[in-house]
């Protein structure tokens, strides 16, 4: 998953953490949720140098430890690539309806 | 049987009366391994327990309850986690084995770089890990059975515990270990369930089924209380139920005298974790900061760290001021490495200031983060334990000194007020000699040093009393000094949310105070009732 020379995203996005305590455990949780809905596979990273993620994983989502203020980045491949990236970027986007 | 006194740290305040509960240590049970195809059974049937478990307690939970017991559930379905464990179980490993070797790796990883919110997830896989070793091991569900009216006493408790806790037996909890800043004392906080401690080695002399008072006012347990100390507690339980009532009314209005003059009640911080559960708007703003939790971790934190924890104390405050006071290690708050040992007498030792002084590259650091957090809003910055006016000076120093350096860096930054606590008599009585921006008076170390009484010293407590005419003298005078002076005076000090010690304050002239936040409405409620009657135009509206 974390292999970047095997991954070939078919669609990408990014958005903003707004809230002020970081992406913290309830948003990790509601994102992953959501990713697993997906068929694709899709991974993030906290701002432009990070490592790679599954978006599937909560805990891996976690320790990202994405601060407020930090850009995630979306990438996916598959399928519904596009709908999942779409999908994720506006729950970010709305502050995971918290 | 004589009563004993035990001292721990208030995580959550409140008091209880009733029967120690004390948890018997388990003892982990020996689980041997079967074959490879039988270790991956027992695993995956432990990890649907486990989850089914976490549902039902979630069922049962307040929204910050199932928070956590979501985060937990999630990672049992987390194939990324799972699936190398279950690799290593087809390759020999004991389900045990392997699932603790595992879950440790990810639970030093959160752990790592001291940032409360992650210590928090660490504490939630130390929870599911011993959650699933439990169950392997053949355990039965951990729930622990409490009689009615039970304080419970516990080596330790995981968050999960916690919440299968029979809220309606459980009227308080001692622990042995714990955190103030952890997910347990913020849930007993949530619940206003009283939460003591940190009683270490003290622990070992409770006894099942003692009648106990937790008084987690005070930051004491009492074993088997006299039947004075037991009626008093009593009163003080009833009194409290009844106040509460009344004073909520009085939070949310600002503090006005009888005779329409208004008085600023502002809150001492403890720790930046508790600001979560306070509205701001119930205060002036922040009297105190004691910045000593910034140790909690073994070394300071760095000047980024610092920077971070203070920018958010000042966004919580959102546009009041916030005072936040240098380190104050030392006395009766020894930090290993740092204070010196073997004092015979700390509280006269080396310590406040003084210790900050003989450390000015450990000092630099804290004053650079401070500046840096006074470009972002109103922050004031006082030095505790102040004898001479020279040492006063070269606290400005070196914060000018660090002001310089930032900007040299290009690093935005800010002089804020530059102010001082009065608690050592000397400075009390040349007040007017310090150049300073402002005074705060801390009235316990003022009243332990007029009356030669040591707060750490039970025998000499009544002694120990802010009420003495001759700290209320001192007080006055340090008041009339500010005033002729034109320097605003504060007083940040329990005696402040005392309701029978506030009028003295006023009638001496004071008009800011700063109480810890248990005690805000009672200070507003005994300001409301204050007749009047003193010098005024002191402080208030700065």
């Amino acid at each position: 998953m974390t292999d970047s020379t095997a991954f070939v995203p078919a669609a990408s996005g990014a958005a903003v953490v707004v809230d002020p305590t970081g992406l913290h455990a309830r948003p990790a949780v509601k994102l992953t949720k959501l990713a697993k809905g997906f068929e694709a596979t899709i991974r993030l990273r906290a701002g432009g140098e990070g490592n790679w993620v599954n978006a599937k994983s909560p805990n891996a989502v976690m320790k990202m430890k994405a601060r407020s203020g930090e850009v995630l980045n979306f990438e996916a491949a598959g399928s519904d690539a596009e709908q999942a990236v779409l999908a994720l970027v506006a729950l970010v986007e709305r502050n995971f309806d918290d | 049987m004589t009563e004993l006194v035990f001292s721990g740290q208030i995580a959550s305040p409140g008091l209880a009366l009733g029967r120690l509960h004390l948890r018997k240590k388990t003892q982990a049970r020996q689980r041997s391994a079967g074959d490879a195809a039988a270790e991956e059974a027992a695993l995956l049937a432990a990890i649907d327990q486990a989850a089914r478990q976490l549902e039902s307690l979630a069922e049962q939970s307040d929204s910050a309850g199932a928070e956590i017991l979501e985060f937990q559930g999630a990672l049992l379905d987390d194939d990324d986690l799972i699936d190398p464990i279950v690799r290593a179980l087809r390759g020999g490993e004991a389900a045990h084995d392997a699932w603790k070797r595992t879950l440790d790796v990810e639970i030093a990883d959160y752990a790592k770089g001291a940032d409360e919110i992650f210590e928090a997830r660490a504490a939630d896989l130390r929870d599911l890990r011993d959650r699933v070793l439990g169950i392997l091991s053949g355990e039965e569900e951990t729930e622990i059975a409490l009689p009615e009216g039970a304080i419970l006493a516990t080596e330790n408790l995981s968050p999960s515990g916690f919440l299968s806790l029979d809220a309606k037996r459980c009227l308080g909890l001692v622990l042995r270990e714990g955190s103030a800043h952890g997910h347990v004392a913020m849930l007993a906080r949530a619940r206003g369930l009283p939460l003591l401690i940190g009683l270490g080695a003290d622990y070992e002399q409770l006894i099942d089924e003692s009648q106990v008072v937790l008084d987690a006012e005070a930051g004491k347990l009492v074993l088997d209380p006299s039947e004075t100390s037991w009626a008093r507690a009593r009163a003080r339980f009833e009194q409290r139920g009844s106040e509460a009532e009344e004073l909520r009314a009085y939070l949310e209005k600002p503090a006005v005298t009888s005779e329409g003059e208004a008085v600023a009640v502002m809150i001492n911080v403890d720790s930046p974790a508790l600001l979560s559960d306070i509205d701001p708007a119930h205060c002036d703003g922040i009297g105190l900061t004691r910045t000593e939790f910034l140790f909690h971790e073994g070394s300071l934190p760095d000047e980024e760290r610092q920077y971070g924890i203070y920018a958010t104390i000042l966004h919580w405050a959102a546009g009041r001021t916030v005072t936040i006071r240098t380190l104050d290690a030392g006395g009766d708050k020894p930090i290993p490495g740092l204070t010196p040992e073997g004092e015979s007498n700390p509280f006269l030792g080396l310590r406040g200031l003084r210790l900050s002084l003989a450390y000015p590259e450990v000092f630099k650091v804290q004053l650079r983060a401070l500046a840096r957090a006074a470009a972002l809003g109103p922050l004031k910055v006082m030095a505790p334990m102040v004898t001479l006016p020279s040492e006063f000076d070269r606290f400005v120093a070196l914060f000018d000194a660090a002001l310089t350096e930032l900007e040299g860096e290009g690093v935005p930054a800010a002089r804020p007020q530059l102010g001082m606590m009065i608690e050592v008599p000397a400075a009390a009585l040349t007040t007017a000699a310090f150049d300073a921006d402002f005074f705060s008076i801390g009235s316990t170390d003022l009243t332990q040093y007029v009356t030669a009484s040591a707060r750490d010293c039970p025998a000499v407590g009544d002694l120990l009393d802010p009420g003495n005419p001759a700290v209320l003298e001192l007080i006055e005078r340090v008041v009339n000094a500010g005033l002729r002076k034109g320097v605003e005076v504060s007083l940040c000090g329990d005696m402040a949310g005392e309701p029978d010690l506030l009028p003295l304050l006023l009638a001496a002239g004071l008009r800011q105070v700063s109480v810890s936040p248990a005690r805000l409405a009672v200070t507003k409620s005994a300001v409301a009732a204050y007749p009047g009657g003193a010098i005024t135009g002191l402080g208030g509206a700065s």
